[in-house]
């Protein structure tokens, strides 16, 4: 008589846990990469015909050309700057009351649906396609980018405004309002102090989304740095285009620094 | 807490000290100044003629654009496939080259701190900074226009996003699983396979459904740019002012951003829960 032992060895637990969702995933995603792939109509000719292009581009980045049209780059980055930062201002200045509003613990129920309505109308309409309608409606230029990225801010500041507050230790505000603070006393010293350093933090990475932003309005004709960049690549003159795309991301990096630095002295 | 002394000798309670006041009122004051400049550059630029006219345009593209020209979504059927496909197709692409990305890049795994740690991060930095769309630009000059360079593009944009997020992922990870692992004579592969994946892994798929998400809504302007997808039919639509088919596309595409977002939030709670 033997023992027959079983070894059984160890096997790592699968990530989808339900083997019905397993099968369908190990079969639905090849087979939708086959479909999708399929569906792909790609000029292979013009591909390798493009592949020296993709080559001069790299390589131009080892001598960016800023000079030849320097003034171009200059309005456009300085008009870039300043749609992105007055439009934070204007897009913060509403957001603040819609997201005062959309704090549940805050607002009555009827605000509280008006001023989300707001911010999903905001978050659900993207960028390019309100400087389109912008730029019909209020002709070319700055002011359509600026109303745009103001727009924009909207939805994403006001959202997370209202999510912070909404978070707020109870504790605080109402101590506060055991001391008979009146509505604008309570949100000044029992919801502000807790929310103010979110506040800023947000703040400063908006300005960064909107400055990235900003540099792509110019394509539809929204100004800003875009218009700039979309004739460099129309024109294939990569040299350009690498002197611009070195400027975007200094100053990408340098707002991500400025507001991390910013982030910890607040806090 | 700051206590201000007043003349009748009595203390009064105030939020902040007087040269921290002052800081943060000379602030308000330098961004108010910065304000009133940027304003005045934007007001050089603008023809305030157009702007006031602006709710008698408004009001004439609605009238144009109402009722939406139904029909017309037959032929929107293939561009939203292609615009889905760009972004999907481009977020896997984007996950098969960010994540191995994140593993060299990241402090505690990375292969080389000083030559392959330094290289990938440039890489992250320029892919995080510049928008999707002027990557497009670039691949359509490359590549010609059309969904492969929309696929491109959303890739070039999303490997820096997984490949920040996922390495900061991994340089917070708890070490006593590595050492334990590396304790039973594991490769390095193993130990990642066994060690640090797991540990990242809820945050890997929170990040890609989060991404895809972020692409959809992305994907359906590339075509603005000539890079596929629905965008190209917008494009077309508003330069022969064809407005009733506009007003079909922009809902076409708020009925896809809306869809994505509920299927992504969905996935996103699954994953918290557990």
């Amino acid at each position: 008589m033997t023992d027959t032992v079983q070894l059984k060895r160890w096997r790592r637990p699968p990530m989808i846990k339900r083997t019905w969702l397993r099968a369908l995933v190990w079969v639905g995603v090849p087979l939708y990469v086959a479909l999708s792939l399929g569906s792909m109509e790609v000029n292979w000719a013009r591909v390798i015909d493009g592949l020296p292009r993709a080559k001069e581009f790299i390589l131009s980045f080892s001598s960016p050309d800023f000079t030849s049209r320097w003034n171009d780059i200059y309005e456009g980055i300085y008009e870039s700057l300043v749609m992105a930062f007055a439009s934070t201002v204007v897009g913060i200045l509403i957001s603040v009351p819609i997201g005062l509003g959309a704090a549940r613990n805050l607002a009555p129920t009827p605000v509280y649906l008006v001023c989300r309505g707001i911010i999903a109308l905001s978050r659900a309409l993207q960028e390019i396609i309100v400087a389109i309608l912008m730029v019909a409606i209020f002709g070319f230029g700055p002011f359509a980018g600026f109303l745009t990225l103001a727009f924009a801010t909207i939805g994403f500041f006001a959202k997370l405004l209202a999510e912070r507050i909404e978070d707020v230790s109870k504790s605080q505000s109402e101590a506060i309002r055991a001391t008979g603070a009146s509505w604008s006393q309570w949100v000044l010293y029992g919801i502000h102090p807790q929310v103010f350093p979110r506040f800023i933090g947000l703040s400063m990475y908006r300005l960064d989304i909107n400055f990235r932003e900003s540099a792509v309005l110019g394509i539809v004709g929204a100004g800003g740095i875009g218009a700039t960049l979309n004739t460099a690549f129309d024109r294939y003159e990569f040299d350009t285009a690498a002197a611009i795309i070195l400027i975007i991301i200094a100053l990408v990096l340098m707002a991500e620094y400025t507001s991390s630095w910013l982030r910890v002295k607040v806090q | 807490m700051a206590v201000k002394f007043l003349t009748d000798d009595t203390k009064k309670w105030q939020r902040h000290d007087l040269k921290t006041s002052l800081m943060i009122w000379s602030g308000w004051l330098a961004g108010l100044v910065l304000f009133v400049l940027c304003w005045q550059i934007i007001s050089e630029a603008t023809t305030w003629f157009f702007v006031f006219d602006a709710p008698r345009i408004a009001e004439d593209i609605f009238t144009r654009a109402m009722p939406p020209r139904w029909e017309y979504i037959n032929e929107l059927w293939e561009p939203l496939w292609d615009t889905f496909n760009i972004a999907t197709i481009g977020t896997g692409i984007a996950i098969l080259f960010g994540v191995p990305m994140a593993f060299l890049t990241a402090n505690n795994t990375t292969p080389s701190r000083y030559i392959i740690r330094p290289l990938c991060m440039v890489f992250i930095v320029a892919s995080r900074s510049i928008n999707s769309l002027i990557w497009a630009l670039l691949t359509v000059a490359i590549l010609g226009p059309g969904v492969l360079a929309g696929v491109v593009a959303i890739s070039l944009r999303s490997i820096g996003f997984f490949a920040k997020l996922i390495y900061e992922a991994i340089e917070e990870i708890d070490t006593t699983p590595v050492e334990a692992i590396k304790a039973t004579g594991a490769s390095p592969l193993q130990v990642m396979v066994y060690a640090v994946w797991p540990q990242v892994k809820a945050i890997f798929v929170g990040v890609a459904v989060f991404r895809w998400d972020v692409n959809i809504r992305h994907s359906t302007v590339l075509g603005l740019v000539g890079a596929g997808g629905i965008g190209l039919q917008l494009s077309s639509s508003l330069n022969t002012l064809a407005w009733p088919q506009v007003s079909l596309i922009i809902l076409a595409i708020l009925l896809t951003v809306i869809f994505s977002e509920a299927i992504s939030a969905r996935i996103r709670a699954h994953i918290m829960n557990k």
